[in-house]
């Protein structure tokens, strides 16, 4: 036994205490924090990367705020997020409803292989999808064989379908994820919630109204996070499959963030937009956290 | 049928849809890399014999004997060091009386949402001022600092859930700070540990556009990074080199996943819970 009770040791403040957090910091602050200020810096000048950095102000925010592409490029991530989180918290919540109380052989293999599309690199899932969609690819060879030819087309490369094309990637990576997550939180719902519900009457909707959305909350938040932030980030799915393209039909903002560095010497311009970003999804991880907090 | 046989029956109906949605993208280029060379297999068709000659064309195209070895450098040492680091603050967070331990760890919280997509400038100018850009070293600090705020966040949970009363009764015997945390705590963590070394090995491994700015050199690319010059410079070239050259980078994590795919899974539900 433990003299619990009696004498608790504290481990005493000492200086030295902050030998131990030091390494972390240190690769924190040079390698996260300093880049930060840099690129918040630099927001604010005119550079092409080689001269002087010229201080402008908030110019290269307003340029980029009026500027078309690039607000067509934030419009693309929005309507990607529908694709990359709507639509697979919506199928996982819908199959998650179905799924209480039922235990199924074979749970450990489905889960396993339905979360492998998380662990691959994304240039690696592209150009499977790539393939997938291609001219002559499994998609459209199957329409032929439906005898539907006059739909078959390159998507990728279409004005109208790429974007979609793009996010139903987006779904297919995140469905599993969802499903897995939600599954696994409805199976720690006490029964007896159930149970109560059922002597009230409630039927199998309300059930899922009343008592499976409510208790997922936790699970909920977490799947919004994650699948809307890398809905807004996203450059290596769309450098793999389309670049951007055709046009500018696909272009993100981090696409522009590469191709404005990298390409066109707009370093500048790129840094507040990489700023713009960062803002972006601060934003809206608050929303989702405030939206979703405990109610009490 | 009965009422409980036809909810396992939908269950298992569900199960098996998603299963094949989720294999099929993966089966087609399979398939592709597996068929005869020259010859364009469409959409549905199995190949007609197993051939491996499209893996040795993408292996040696791709140079992927340098590619896989510099991959795995940037991943030990980004693991190594970001294990080491980590696993120091999150006990000083956790079980050291710190002064100032709040603001610290909501300083914490900012790299924990940051899309590191916008600071890539920043890096790429950075290293190129010190002289490091194409280096291993180019892609490996910004890595670790990366990789931090989530395994401190990750070890500091699981340092919480050790009993306090073991580590106060090696303080009551006149243990110091460094031996409590190596001799009772550590071995304690060994699962965590593992976990999210397996994390950090995936997303080190899979890492693409900070490789794809830092290096020029065809022989310092990552797997993921020689994939893609791969894939673009032939993007009209023949499809079935392409899809065997992204199974040779798919390949160890993969091999990987099938041992010790719990962890993968319960990491990346519970850690991302835990933030």
């Amino acid at each position: 036994m433990s003299n619990k009770n009696i004498y608790r040791p504290q481990s005493k403040f000492q200086y030295s205490s902050y030998l131990y957090i030091f390494p972390a910091f240190v690769f924190y602050i040079l390698f996260v924090l300093f880049p930060l200020g840099d690129t918040l810096y630099t927001s604010f000048t005119e550079w092409n990367g080689i001269s002087e950095k010229k201080w402008v102000g908030l110019d290269q925010y307003i340029k980029n705020l009026s500027d078309k592409k690039i607000t067509s490029s934030i419009k693309h991530s929005f309507i990607l997020i529908i694709f990359y989180s709507f639509l697979p918290i919506i199928i996982g919540l819908l199959i998650a409803g179905l799924m209480i109380r039922v235990k199924i052989r074979g749970m450990a293999t489905y889960r396993a292989i339905l979360f492998l599309p998380q662990i691959l690199s994304m240039i690696v899932v592209g150009i499977s999808w790539r393939w997938i969609y291609a001219p002559k690819g499994p998609l459209n060879a199957g329409l032929d064989y439906l005898g539907l030819e006059d739909v078959s087309r390159a998507w990728l490369g279409s004005f109208d379908y790429s974007l979609i094309a793009v996010g139903l990637i987006g779904t297919w990576v995140m469905f599993g994820f969802t499903m897995i997550l939600f599954i696994a939180g409805v199976q720690k719902i006490p029964s007896e919630l159930y149970d109560a519900a059922k002597v009230d009457g409630a039927g199998a909707i309300s059930e899922f109204f009343n008592v499976t959305l409510p208790n997922l909350r936790g699970e909920i938040i977490v799947a919004l996070i994650f699948t809307v932030t890398l809905a807004l980030r996203n450059f290596d799915l769309i450098y793999i499959t389309t670049g951007g393209g055709p046009g500018t039909s696909t272009m993100i903002p981090s696409m522009f963030i590469y191709k404005k560095a990298f390409q066109m010497g707009q370093v500048g311009s790129a840094s507040s937009l990489g700023i713009m970003l960062t803002l972006m999804i601060f934003t809206l991880v608050s929303i989702i956290l405030i939206t979703f907090r405990e109610k009490k | 049928m009965n009422y409980k046989n036809k909810e396992k029956f939908i269950a298992h109906a569900i199960f098996l849809t998603g299963t094949i949605l989720v294999l099929y993208p993966f089966f087609s280029i399979l398939f592709l890399a597996l068929s005869e060379p020259g010859k364009r297999i469409s959409g549905f068709v199995l190949p007609s014999g197993i051939y491996f000659d499209n893996f040795i064309k993408a292996w040696v195209g791709g140079s992927f004997n340098t590619a896989l070895l510099n991959s795995f450098i940037v991943v030990v040492f980004v693991v190594l060091v970001t294990l080491i680091c980590a696993t120091l603050a999150a006990y000083a967070f956790e079980k050291l009386n710190i002064f100032g331990i709040t603001p610290l760890f909501a300083l914490l919280l900012i790299g924990l949402v940051l899309p590191y997509e916008s600071i890539v400038i920043s890096y790429y100018y950075g290293m190129r001022s010190l002289g490091l850009v194409n280096t291993h070293l180019s892609l490996i600090l910004p890595q670790i600092g990366l990789s931090i705020p989530f395994s401190i966040f990750w070890l500091r949970a699981s340092f919480k859930s050790i009993p306090k009363s073991l580590s106060e009764a090696a303080m009551i015997e006149g243990a110091g700070r460094w031996v409590i945390l190596i001799k009772i705590l550590l071995p304690q963590m060994i699962p965590a540990l593992l976990t999210l070394t397996v994390l950090l090995f995936m997303w080190t491994w899979n890492e693409f556009l900070l490789a794809l700015i830092m290096i020029q050199d065809a022989d310092m690319r990552t797997a993921p990074l020689a994939l893609s010059y791969f894939a673009g410079n032939k993007r009209y070239g023949d499809p079935a080199i392409t899809a065997a050259a992204a199974i040779w980078v798919a390949l160890p994590v993969l091999i990987i996943y099938i041992f010790l795919q719990r962890r993968f899974i319960s990491g990346m539900v519970t850690g991302s819970i835990k933030e």
